[in-house]
């Protein structure tokens, strides 16, 4: 009947709709292209299909060639004679357990997820003789500590050769190399990466790692001012699972078998991080041949998967002294100067400092910032609702003006320095002008409240950072109260790891639904709601990504704090127009300094006519509640 | 820039004790509709400096028939509420500047927003 007829036409549109946004997310997750084999979206260990169960269904469209669960994934991918499957399975409900799902097919070009760009992983780059005869040249008794720089790290015994990478610092001294070069043994290998072209140049220093099972190392990005582009690692013994990681959140696992070369160039080696999880078993995919160290593989994810034990891995990574500072990728092309400035010493240097490296930053990235800040902080917005209706409220380094908003009972006027986030306030309504946190051209004692959120780091030295605190003050009027957040050097308190560190692991653990958009606020502390999954951060963590001779450290995003002065990378992400290709990701650097426990106390000490109400740390953050004196 | 927001600002040029109110010259004034709420406006008065207002309402040519003085019981007069409202939220200088009544230095408008970041010598 007719409307039978219209009810499919309904359920095939629905079921189109569906298939559209299974693959927009797949893309976005896994930067695959749909397209022979085929992706069952909600079909996957994530959602609790068992193997089983979905392999039963599969196999009633024909012999499959394959069929790939990706752990904690809500997908699975397919291979075989995939139209007559793709035809019946298409819309089909599948009955799991007590609940049901809905299947949705799309053809996919491959069912592995791709390499961070840049990088590039040849198996078997060693025979088994060269493997034996590396792994002699290094000499672990400890007679040669001077020569090869060797230390016992927390998670693992590494050794140098050609100069000393020093984790103090993290760099290399130029002017001081090693007694001990790169061991001979070594050469013929090197020598076969320049002939394959894999480098330009002969590497000059030698890092051996050796892993014990249960050991691992944090994700980290090389320093960019010691090394050269190309980073060479070769993988001895067993095998390994090295984790990438784009600031984006995006996960790749990478399997690292014994005698096999990694060769880590652009994206990959500036902008995703690399790190190994300290465990003992990896989940690896599993091979023809069983060898002796695989073991019995996990319930439900047979056949692909399996788990690994590890045993010891050496792995040697080459590199190449860098003579002059760094220039930078094209890829991480600071907008601002390449070299990191210094701590400022003067007045004049310190706005200098916060001009390029705050101002300028801001007024860059405002867009795409304001797009990653839409959730008030709880309880900033806790503070702005128990205010008297007709308040007034300044709202000084307001940003995208997410705060102005939030009681609408207050007059709520706010300023920020970057005018490009001022004009997101005018657009959205409110009242807001561009000035300097440390002149606000308010009347004196004219606000009943006064908000600092995430502003006051932002200044170079103590003396601006007093400055912007006596001026948030100077609003006040008697009895008026004022809410300062500053980011904390302390990103784990009370046991508890801040969301900015567990985001770290979050695209890793958690379970995702393919068909939920869960990708925002992922890069900052500042502004996010969403509950996290814990996860466990590596232990002995030492500091990366850092320069030398009294200059800023660059910050790895998603880490712990080393300094509590240092530049923190932003990744400027620009819409992508339909038809082109991947946008450069252009990195900003902002300055920060990051508050010690009591610091924000000690300088609110420093002000007249302000008594401290309460202060807390909140999601790495401290955060500071006073009032100023009615009698002020 | 709405009025309310001219009402709170004052110049703050290095060495200035007279910086307020700012003088406005508009080359560019909007008048939006904003929702009137009697209530929030009421509330809005006292926190006012007064005079200050009347003025820039004058200047822009929107004063209607303010009085110079604030009147008594406003909070129950709807028709003096509603003059408020419209000078302090519905009038808005898109494009000019606020001059600094002391020192003379002009601080732009642009696109509805006051720039009044100062220059190094003037700190």
């Amino acid at each position: 009947s007719e409307s039978s007829i219209w009810n499919r036409r309904i359920k095939e549109k629905k079921l189109l709709r569906k298939q559209i946004k299974a693959s927009h997310t797949l893309l976005k997750h896994e930067g695959i292209h749909t397209a022979p084999h085929l992706v069952v979206a909600n079909g996957g260990l994530g959602n609790n299909v068992s193997r089983e169960e979905l392999s039963a269904a599969l196999k009633e469209m024909g012999e499959v060639e394959s069929l790939l669960m990706p752990p904690h994934k809500p997908y699975a991918f397919v291979t075989y004679s995939a139209l007559k499957a793709y035809t019946h399975l298409n819309g089909q409900k599948l009955q799991c357990g007590e609940s049901s799902v809905m299947l949705c097919l799309s053809y996919v070009n491959s069912a592995s997820v791709p390499l961070p760009e840049g990088l590039v992983l040849l198996e078997d780059f060693v025979s088994p003789e060269e493997e034996a005869l590396l792994l002699a040249a290094v000499d672990w008794s400890s007679t040669n500590e001077d020569v090869t720089a060797q230390k016992a790290l927390k998670h693992r015994r590494v050794k140098h050769y050609g100069f000393e990478f020093r984790y103090d610092n993290n760099n290399v001294d130029k002017d001081k190399p090693l007694p001990a070069g790169i061991p001979a043994e070594c050469l013929p290998v090197l020598e076969r990466c320049l002939r394959n072209g894999h480098i330009n140049v002969m590497p000059d220093q030698l890092t051996v790692n050796q892993y014990e099972s249960g050991q691992g190392i944090p994700p980290h990005v090389d320093t960019h001012s010691a090394f050269e582009d190309t980073i060479l690692s070769l993988s001895l013994g067993a095998k390994t699972v090295m984790e990438f990681r784009h600031p984006d959140g995006r996960v790749v696992a990478v399997v690292l078998p014994g005698r096999s070369l990694l060769v880590m160039k652009g994206e990959s080696r500036y902008l995703w991080t690399h790190g190994i999880t300290p465990r003992k078993f990896d989940m690896v995919p599993a091979c023809e041949q069983q060898s002796p160290d695989h073991v019995t593989p996990e319930p439900g994810t047979r056949s692909n998967l399996t788990l690994s034990k590890r045993g010891t891995r050496t792995s040697f990574t080459f590199r190449k002294i860098r003579p002059e500072p760094c220039r930078c990728a094209p890829s991480t092309l600071s907008p601002s100067t390449p070299s990191p400035p210094a701590l400022p010493c003067c007045h004049a240097d310190a706005a200098r400092l916060e001009e390029e490296y705050v101002h300028r930053v801001y007024d860059a990235i405002a867009s795409h910032f304001s797009s990653t800040r839409h959730s008030p902080w709880p309880r900033v917005c806790h503070f702005l609702s128990s205010l008297p209706p007709g308040s007034v409220l300044a709202d000084v380094g307001c940003g995208n003006g997410k705060y102005l908003g939030v009681n609408p009972e207050m007059i709520a006027v706010g300023c920020d320095r970057s005018s490009a986030l001022v004009q997101i306030c005018a657009e959205r309504g409110f009242h807001a002008f561009v000035s300097d946190a440390l002149n606000v051209p308010l009347r004196t004692a004219s606000c009943d409240a006064c908000i600092s959120i995430a502003v006051i780091h932002h200044f170079s030295t103590e003396e601006r950072r007093l400055a912007a605190m006596r001026e948030l003050v100077r609003l006040l009027k008697p009895g008026g109260h004022a809410l300062i957040y500053v980011w904390a050097f302390e990103q784990e308190y009370n046991k508890q790891r801040s969301k900015y560190l567990k985001e770290h692991n979050k695209e890793h653990h958690g379970k995702e639904n393919l068909t939920k958009n869960t990708s925002e606020d992922r890069r900052e502390p500042h502004g996010k709601s969403a509950i996290q999954n814990s996860g466990h951060l590596e232990e002995g963590y030492e500091p990366v990504g850092k320069v030398t001779d009294g200059k800023l450290s660059v910050h790895t995003n998603r880490t712990a704090f080393n300094t509590q002065d240092l530049l923190v990378p932003w990744h400027l992400k620009e819409g992508k127009k339909p038809g082109e290709e991947d946008n450069l990701t252009a990195v900003f650097h902002r300055y920060y300094h990051v508050f010690h426990q009591g610091e924000l106390e000690q300088l609110c000490s420093q002000v007249d006519g302000v008594k401290v109400q309460s202060s807390y740390h909140d999601q790495g953050n401290w955060c500071l509640y006073s009032k100023i004196n009615a009698n002020k | 820039m709405k009025l309310l927001t001219h009402n709170m600002l004052t110049s703050h040029v290095k060495g200035v004790t007279k910086g307020y109110p700012l003088l406005i010259k508009a080359t560019e004034v909007k008048v939006n509709e904003v929702e009137f709420n009697p209530q929030f406006v009421s509330r809005m008065i006292p926190k006012l400096e007064w005079g200050a207002l009347v003025q820039a309402a004058e200047e822009l040519g929107h004063r209607q028939d303010l009085p110079g003085e604030l009147v008594q019981e406003y909070e129950k007069n709807e028709d003096f509420l509603k003059k408020v409202h419209r000078v302090l939220l519905e009038v808005e200088v898109i494009e000019g500047c606020l001059q600094c009544p002391e020192s003379g230095r002009e601080f732009p408008i642009s696109k509805g927003i006051p720039n009044m970041l100062l220059n190094e010598d003037e700190v």
